[in-house]
């Protein structure tokens, strides 16, 4: 390792002030600050040290997501093998060629899953990680700021949004989007107003309605049709999922169509929680998702429709179908969009939560809410911020004549 | 009934809201939306006008402009009809409407007054306004909806702005490119919020 860090400090004046690469220092300060720790310390007093750092939050979310992600894998595959068993035919391509060299298509095995869905997941993951990384540092370079590692949890966060029959070059188009406007043009990591994951999903989503949504784009195999839990739920009611094999513990484990790691409720929430002990995801926000939710759809049980069966799911199946788990633990608690005061984190998450919960039942051009729901609701932060704020310096300054 | 109107009053404010589905009175919701507490005053100023003007222009149009509407005046009169004269008296309405309210603000709350400044007479040309008006007239709303719809316009207007001068207070600590800055930025973050208002295309109430 000592071979590595010398080779870095090596190479570092060619890319300090005055050297050949100056150009490109945010390069080589990503890579070097991406291995080791950064050199600049805090040196004078009345400073709070922490071990906690930006980079090291960034890197413990990305690492928060893994349970989901592999999780995911498993699940893509499994949900395609089963399409193949019920008798689909393959269709040529680039991906079934690898798939073939390793694994058949045996919906029973662990790794002819895992192998299915790592064929699917991480083409779409590199892409997003290839051209989200270009345009992170063009900007780096020509606007000089630092490569920041918050385009970790951005990239793997877009791709775990993406149905698994995403084609690549909307995956392009996507993370651009998101990084580009979502980001960089307010100027990088913490100066944007939205999630610019979901900046990106959200463009593909009413720019290619077809590829994201509808019945067809939630299992990997082409020509397969077959309708996702929260569709089922819109034609039938929760008798109806359940009729058609969707058990509340399918859903919960996660073993149902769905975007690459959202299905998983249980590993989603194991991840989430971890960051929350953790202290970088805000419970407060979490517990605001949760209320604003189980109190909304609590209300819809209770005035009920005769022509919706949607106003009948009660608020533990809105908890495990679609990306509701996956949202509130990690794009709801997003420290940049959300709100910054504690009161107005209870504000902001049950904003989404009641938002999500209308949006699946009352809207019924959009099965999926939650997403629409945190970019809703990161348009608001601000503005609650600026009223939680008012308020405390209303009130401090009426203790202050009191005294 | 109730359960229509509400229907409507949703759909006025985050459906069909003015600002960021139809992107009417842009003029002032750009120029106005740097502090909070003068969007907000503008806001409310627009919900007032609204409020106001629409079922104002709904009472001239069904008693007076309509086709056949000046028969309760006398039987022979049930041919006249009025409607080409609609701008004219609607933008008329508004005007004395926003006058009033000019002379009421610089009595009452000259610090708003102070901070709306221009803005404040331009809102009888903003064209959310006027809009709110034709859209009245083009949906054939009676008298109880076009109350509600012209407060709800109204309201889901003043909640963009307000939302806007949100987002720009905290924008003022971003790291925008020099060529974006000021009106530029202003728009992208419109267009970013419209696509979050998206969120609701589709609602049928």
């Amino acid at each position: 390792m000592m071979a590595l860090r010398k080779i870095l400090d090596n190479l570092e004046p060619h890319f300090t002030e005055g050297g050949k690469y100056k150009k490109w220092y945010p390069l080589y300060e990503a890579i070097d600050t991406f291995l080791y720790r950064p050199g600049s310390v805090t040196s004078t007093t009345a400073h709070v040290r922490d071990g906690m750092d930006l980079k090291r939050i960034m890197i413990t979310v990305w690492v928060c997501t893994f349970p989901a992600m592999f999780f995911g894998m498993w699940n893509i595959g499994y949900q395609a093998n089963t399409a193949i068993a019920g008798g689909l035919e393959l269709t040529e391509n680039w991906r079934h060629f690898f798939i073939a060299l390793f694994a058949g298509n045996d919906p029973s095995s662990i790794w002819d899953n895992f192998w299915y869905g790592f064929w699917h997941f991480v083409p779409v993951y590199a892409v997003t990680f290839v051209v989200g990384g270009f345009w992170e540092v063009l900007f780096a370079t020509v606007r000089k700021h630092e490569v920041n590692e918050g385009f970790f949890v951005t990239s793997v966060l877009f791709a775990l949004i993406c149905p698994p029959s995403i084609p690549l070059w909307q995956v392009a188009l996507g993370i651009t989007f998101g990084v580009v406007v979502g980001k960089e043009i307010f100027g990088g990591t913490g100066k944007n107003f939205l999630n610019p994951a979901l900046t990106g999903r959200a463009f593909l989503y009413f720019a290619y309605p077809a590829a994201m949504s509808g019945d067809e784009v939630w299992t990997a195999v082409d020509g397969f049709s077959g309708a996702t839990p929260l569709s089922l739920a819109q034609d039938g009611g929760v008798s109806y999922m359940i009729e058609n094999g969707v058990a509340w513990s399918n859903a919960f484990l996660g073993t149902i169509q769905g975007s690459m790691g959202e299905t998983s409720t249980l590993l989603v929430l194991l991840g989430g929680l971890v960051l929350v002990f953790m202290g970088i995801a805000n419970w407060r926000i979490v517990a605001g998702v949760m209320v604003g939710m189980i109190l909304s759809s609590a209300l819809l049980n209770m005035v009920g429709s005769e022509t919706n069966p949607l106003f009948e799911v009660p608020w533990y199946w809105h908890l495990v179908l679609g990306g509701f788990a996956f949202g509130m633990m990690f794009m709801a608690t997003d420290p940049i969009s959300a709100s910054m005061t504690n009161l107005g984190k209870w504000w902001f998450g049950g904003l989404i939560g009641v938002m999500t919960v209308l949006i699946r039942v009352v809207n019924p051009a959009f099965p999926e809410g939650i997403m629409l729901a945190i970019l809703f609701a990161n348009i608001f932060s601000p503005l609650i911020d600026y009223y939680v704020v008012k308020g405390n310096i209303k009130r401090r300054a009426a203790r202050v004549q009191q005294a | 009934m109730f359960e229509e109107l509400l229907g409507l009053f949703i759909t006025a404010i985050f459906v069909e809201n003015m600002a960021l589905a139809f992107f009417l009175g842009m003029c002032t919701f750009l120029a106005i939306s740097k502090k909070v507490d003068a969007a907000v005053g503008l806001g409310i100023a627009v919900v007032v006008v609204l409020g106001i003007t629409v079922p104002v222009n709904n009472l001239i149009y069904a008693l007076i402009l309509q086709e056949g509407a000046l028969s309760w005046i006398s039987e022979d009169l049930a041919a006249v009809d009025l409607s080409f004269l609609g701008y004219l008296s609607y933008i008329g309405v508004i005007a004395a409407l926003v006058q009033i309210i000019e002379m009421f603000l610089d009595k009452y709350v000259p610090k708003l007054y102070n901070a709306l400044g221009v803005f404040l007479p331009l809102i009888t040309v903003n064209c959310a306004i006027l809009g709110a008006s034709l859209f009245m007239v083009e949906r054939d709303y009676n008298f109880s909806e076009s109350v509600v719809y012209g407060l709800g316009a109204g309201i889901g207007w003043a909640l963009a702005i307000a939302a806007l001068a949100g987002i720009r207070e905290k924008l003022k600590y971003s790291d925008i490119p020099p060529g974006l800055r000021g009106l530029g930025i202003t728009f992208i973050a419109t267009g970013l919020m419209s696509l979050g208002f998206m969120s609701f295309s589709g609602v049928q109430l």
